[in-house]
This record gives C-alpha cells, sequence and structure tokens, in this order.
C-alpha cells in the first residue's frame, strides 16, 4: 500500500509522473480559472461597501493562500530531504521556489492596487503586508543560498533548513489580522464556521482557488521534471528520456 | 553487513561530490593494534574518506560502525574515542601552543597543563608552549598538532598526510609515536601518499579512481 | 573520565572570549560603527531635535542591527578558515554546545557592549534619560535574539563567496520582527505609554528564539562541515 509513496523517491518515476499529470493540470486549471475570472468579474453581484472595486479579490486573495501554501510545501519537502536524505524532496523544493516568489509578487502587487481604492495608499506597514513581504525576502533568501553553493547536495540541505526556519513566518502571516489591529480585512473564507462571504461570490473565489492551485500543480511538474534532469544527469535512463 | 566486535567497520560506502563518484563501495575493517596506510594518487578520495570515518560526512550508501555500532547511533561519543589530524594543523594563531591544546583536548578529558607541557617535550617543541602558533614554523605546528593528538589519548587515530612539513627527525619521531600508539592496542588509519617506515605489520587500501 | 557539557560550553566560552580579547581593535570596529551608522541619519536627515527624538528608537534599532550583522559574519569564519571548526566539531561535545558557547560568548563581546554604550547614542538622539531603562531591556533582548538568528545565519554561509551579504539577506527578513518590537518598546518609552506589551512580546520572541536557534545552527553546522 506503501509502494506508491516509495515510488516517489525514484528520480525516473517521479519524471514520469509529472509529464502524464502536466497537461491534465493545465487543462482543469483552465477551465476552473476561466469560470471563476468570467463568473466573478462579470456575474458575481457588487459588493455593498467596495462596488466592483472588489473583484481583485479573485485574483489577489487565492495569490496570497498560494504563497504561503508553496511556502510551507517547499518548507516541508525540504524537510523530508533534510530528514529522510529523499533527494527528491530537494527537487520539489527547489521546483517550488519560484513559483511561490512569484505568487508572492502577485499577491503584494494586486493588494497593492486594491489599497488604492480602498486605504487611499499603495502601500502600508501593516502587519499582514510587512509579513507578507518578508515572506518574499525568505523566498529570495532560499533561492540565493541554494545558488551559492558549489555543491549542490549542501545548497540544497542549507536551503531547505532556511526555509524550515521561515516557516515560523507561514501563521504569523495568517493570524496578524487576528492578532493586531490590522488595517487589513479579517478572514473571511479561511476560518472555522461559516464563511462570512455571500455564496454567488464564492464559489467563483473557490473556483479561482482551485485554479491557481492545479496551475501550481501543472508548473510544479514541468518544472520538477526539469529539476529532475538535471540532477540525474549522469543516469542512463536521462540518456533513453532525453533521446526520445 | 560485516562489523568489527571492537574496532571500526567501514561498509561498501558510497560518496558523490558533485557528478563525480569520489568513493566506490570502499570497505575497510581495523581492529585494535592495526594500522591501515590508504593511498592512492590525487582526487581519489582519500581525504573524504577519513572524514567519512570521523562521522562529519555522511555516505550516499554504506555505513561506518564502531565497536559494531553504527556511528550514526552514539556521534558523540564515538568522536571522544578518535582523533583527527587533517591536512592543516588546525591551530589558533592568536593562542599559544599550550592554549591551544588545552582548549582543544580539554574538551575531551581534563588534562592539566604539566601533562600538555610534557606532551609538547616528547614532540619536540616544549620551547614553543607559551609562543603564539602564529610565529611557529610550519613544522612546528605539525608537532604542536601531533601533541594534540598524542594528549587526546584516543583509540582510533586518523591522519591525513602527516608526515607533511616534517624533516627527516620529525618524520622519524611521528613514525616512533604510531608504532608505540598500535604497539599499546590502538588503531590508526593513515593516509599518505609516500610509503611509512613502520616495523609494525600494517595493511594497505589502495583507492584508484 | 569524559568532559561534561557544562564544563565544555565554559571552556569554549573562555577560549572565544581569548581570542576576541587578543585581537581588541577587532571588538571596537562594530561598536564605532554602530556610533557612525546613528550619527549619519541626524547628518543626512537635517532634523529638529523635537524630530530626532520621534525617529530614535527606529534610528538606534537600524545602526544595532546593521552592526551586528557586521560582526556576525566572524563567528565561524576564522574557525572555518584554520580547521578549529573542523576539530571543536570532533570534540565529542555535540554541535549544540559548541554553537551555543560560541554565540553566546559573542553576544558578550558584541550585543553586550552595544547595550553598554548605548546611552551615549541615546543622548545623541536625543532620547530622554527616563526611557533609557526600557531602551536598554530591549536592546539586550534584541541583539541576543538577533546573535541567535545570526548563529543560523552564518552556520549555513561559512565558506561561501560574499557571505555577509548572503548573510544579511537571511538574517534581516527574520529580524524584521524584532525591529518592530524593539523600537516599538522604545518608542512606548519615549511617548511615557506603557511599553510593557511590547517588551513582552520581544521577550517571547527572545524565549523562542533561544529555545530552537541553537539546534537550528547545529544543524546548519553539520550541513556545511559535509
Amino acid at each position: 500500500m506503501w509502494t506508491w509513496f516509495y515510488k516517489l523517491a525514484s528520480p525516473p518515476h517521479v519524471y514520469g509522473l509529472s509529464g502524464m499529470l502536466a497537461p491534465w493540470f493545465l487543462g482543469i486549471a483552465t477551465l476552473t480559472i476561466g469560470y471563476g475570472l468570467i463568473d466573478g468579474l462579470a456575474f458575481a453581484p457588487p459588493d455593498y461597501q467596495q462596488g466592483d472595486a472588489f473583484r481583485i479579490i479573485y485574483v489577489h486573495a487565492p495569490g496570497a493562500w498560494m504563497s504561503t501554501f508553496i511556502y510551507t510545501t517547499m518548507a516541508v519537502a525540504g524537510a523530508i530531504g533534510l530528514i529522510w536524505r529523499i533527494k527528491m524532496g530537494h527537487a520539489v523544493a527547489a521546483a517550488c521556489a519560484p513559483i511561490g516568489a512569484s505568487f508572492t509578487i502577485l499577491a503584494l502587487a494586486t493588494g497593492s492596487l486594491w489599497g488604492k481604492p480602498m486605504w487611499g495608499t499603495y502601500w502600508a506597514w501593516d502587519p499582514r503586508l510587512t509579513s507578507e513581504l518578508i515572506l518574499l525576502f525568505l523566498y529570495f533568501g532560499a533561492m540565493s543560498l541554494r545558488s551559492a553553493f558549489e555543491d549542490a547536495a549542501q545548497g540544497d540541505r542549507a536551503a531547505a533548513l532556511l526555509a524550515v526556519v521561515g516557516v515560523v513566518n507561514v501563521p504569523i502571516i495568517h493570524y496578524s489580522v487576528v492578532w493586531w489591529n490590522s488595517l487589513h480585512q479579517g478572514a473571511t473564507v479561511a476560518k472555522l464556521g461559516k464563511p462570512a462571504m455571500e455564496l454567488s461570490m464564492l464559489w467563483p473565489l473557490l473556483s479561482m482557488l482551485l485554479g491557481f492551485m492545479l496551475f501550481f500543480g501543472a508548473v510544479l511538474c514541468l518544472r520538477l521534471q526539469g529539476e529532475v534532469l538535471n540532477r540525474e544527469r549522469q543516469a542512463n535512463w536521462v540518456r533513453q528520456a532525453v533521446k526520445s | 553487513m560485516s562489523t568489527v566486535p571492537n574496532g571500526l567497520g567501514v561498509d561498501k560506502v558510497h560518496i558523490w561530490r558533485g557528478d563525480r563518484h569520489v568513493l566506490k563501495g570502499v570497505s575497510l575493517q581495523v581492529s585494535p593494534g592495526e594500522l591501515v596506510h590508504v593511498s592512492g594518487a590525487n582526487g581519489t578520495g582519500k581525504t573524504t574518506l577519513l572524514r567519512v570515518i570521523t562521522g562529519l560526512l555522511q555516505p550516499e550508501q554504506g555505513t561506518v560502525t564502531w565497536c559494531a555500532r553504527a556511528i550514526n547511533r552514539s556521534r558523540s561519543e564515538y568522536q571522544t574515542r578518535l582523533a583527527y589530524l587533517s591536512h592543516e594543523p588546525a591551530l589558533k594563531g592568536d593562542l599559544t601552543a599550550l592554549e591551544n591544546l588545552r582548549f582543544s583536548v580539554g574538551l575531551k578529558r581534563r588534562a592539566s597543563l604539566e601533562e600538555l607541557r610534557e606532551t609538547l617535550k616528547r614532540t619536540g617543541v616544549a620551547q614553543c608552549a607559551d609562543l603564539p602558533a602564529r610565529v611557529l614554523s610550519a613544522g612546528q605546528r605539525r608537532r604542536v598538532a601531533m601533541a594534540r593528538v598524542l594528549a587526546m589519548r584516543a583509540s582510533l587515530w586518523l591522519l591525513d598526510e602527516p608526515f607533511t612539513n616534517l624533516d627527516s627527525a620529525g618524520a622519524e619521531l611521528m613514525s616512533q609515536l604510531l608504532q608505540a600508539h598500535v604497539e599499546e592496542g590502538g588503531l590508526a588509519v593513515v593516509v599518505a601518499h609516500q610509503a611509512l617506515q613502520i616495523e609494525w605489520p600494517l595493511r594497505r587500501l589502495e583507492l584508484t579512481p | 573520565m569524559t568532559v561534561g557539557a557544562w564544563e565544555a560550553f565554559w571552556l569554549i566560552v573562555r577560549r572565544e572570549l581569548c581570542l576576541s580579547f587578543r585581537r581588541p581593535e577587532q571588538l571596537f570596529q562594530p561598536l564605532v560603527f554602530f556610533l557612525i551608522v546613528t550619527t549619519l541619519f541626524p547628518l543626512g536627515l537635517n532634523l529638529q531635535l523635537s524630530l530626532l527624538r520621534d525617529m530614535a528608537p527606529g534610528v538606534l534599532w537600524v545602526a544595532a542591527l546593521l552592526s551586528s550583522l557586521l560582526s556576525l559574519d566572524s563567528l565561524f569564519k576564522s574557525d572555518a578558515d584554520d580547521g578549529t571548526l573542523e576539530q571543536l566539531a570532533l570534540s565529542g561535545q555535540g554541535l549544540v554546545v559548541i554553537v551555543t558557547a560560541k554565540t553566546c560568548a559573542h553576544w558578550l563581546v558584541t550585543g553586550a557592549a552595544l547595550v553598554l554604550i548605548s546611552p551615549l547614542v541615546a543622548i545623541a538622539l536625543n532620547i530622554p534619560s527616563f526611557a533609557f531603562a526600557i531602551m536598554m531591556a530591549s536592546l539586550t533582548m534584541g541583539t541576543l535574539t538577533l546573535s541567535w538568528l545570526g548563529a543560523i545565519g552564518a552556520g549555513l554561509t561559512i565558506g561561501l563567496r560574499r557571505s555577509n551579504v548572503l548573510l544579511s539577506l537571511i538574517v534581516l527578513p527574520l529580524a524584521m520582527p524584532l525591529l518592530i518590537f524593539g523600537a516599538g518598546a522604545t518608542d512606548r518609552a519615549i511617548s511615557q505609554i506603557g511599553a510593557a506589551g511590547a517588551l513582552y512580546f520581544l521577550a517571547a520572541l527572545c524565549v523562542f528564539t533561544c529555545t530552537l536557534a541553537p539546534f537550528a545552527a547545529g544543524a546548519a553546522l553539520r550541513i556545511t562541515l559535509e
């Protein structure tokens, strides 16, 4: 029963699996993002307070969720690589980092655009924005650290340790709106109990989140293939795979 | 997995450094009173093998055991029993020879300053005891490092090119100390690209690229 | 007759202090840097005394942060360069004890020294003397936390090219909460609002870091020593 789990430690298996999954992820992602955008931008009712400006939530919120989700994935994958010495863990972590950084930039940029009409400013030094910015720096730090080592395996382990140390920031981002008086609105969906959002607004949002997840999955699979080929370039199966 | 009941066992160790397969399934058994001379051309992984035995470097495959237990289980305890002499003599330039010994040996066992001075005398650098290490010559520093190995009273000696920078008197002294160590039941793994002048049966491990 | 962890800890601390005091000029460098950086702000911004007081906590803390970072690079560097770090790692004492001893000794000669000269800097920045106690308390906890964060970063970047830049890149994001609460506590002390909340939070950060960082820093050393 656990064999499928053990197989995930095998590079050729991961390579094949990623290649198979990527087009499916991409296809379903296109559909869900397409639905989410159309429904969210055109058909969902305008917010009673913010009017149509709230619609940026359909990109901003999923983007922000993905930024923390990917960081956590990166930290967990790195930890697996560190503790059990499974090289595929490090490959996943390395593949995740730029994707996570991109989502963080997306969240910060869309949030900034939203802030101007809502709060009157493109930026405020409030706890959630600050901790999200720290997250971006943590991504950059992990990527720089990994590439600074000549021995790639050492670089992987160092970056994994840094990612694990930085994971402390993730709950801070999430709970910052609870612990401090923040400009940023509180959690409306990601909390226990009934979501505080009207259903016709919620469906496109959830669809966008699913779409972003699948998009992340697709890009991860493609990047992971590249990582695996690079890391295993001496192995025989790579020569076969590249030839075909 | 073959282990040595009261000694060092290295079993099919593999190490990759980047793309290079440096150690390809190296095995070694050392019992008390045995000396192993590891030789090979440059780049064949002699220093790497020694570092794997110290426990600093984890092999990708294979195990290192001490007294039939894997060193990963009780790394600290194992490391108290060994003395490692690396390529550089590893001395702090700002500390005197005596202080260098005190701060490194003192972490493994309590040794009085008189005892450390005696050890420095034994390796022929008694006059350097109160001089900062940076003013010592390369040969004198190597002798201070030897004194450190002696003072640690370790069972397992792991020496990487111990004859570097030593004149003929120093080389002879080193050989004598090695011999005395294995005669008393100690173990030693010595990396050297020249032949060892020791009247003690030694085993050779030749590493090939 | 093995040496216990406590004994080993004190031996390593003595070693570090011995080494630091053999090169006294290197002890002064971070402190002088601290003084210079705090001078830069009022000079560059050409502020009136009252405005200077408002900015003072932030300026003080940023300067303390930067001068601590400057000295953190050398935490493991010299030992790694001459091979003594390996010898320490092979002493059988465990990396956690070694890292704890080195970091504590490092804090004593940098962080503690910084806290002691902070009143001087505070006077230059027009911070009122009744705020000194809280300022020094917050700086003590802050520099201690920073020493630990820096130990993790230094452990990860030993021997890399431009390690000081990379070290700053790694440590500064982790140190941002520290800055927020440390400067916040000092600020509240100056405005004479209760600084207790910020101090408690700072203390919590300090305790959290001091408890977990030794293990992270030990792991970092193990990775770099391979």
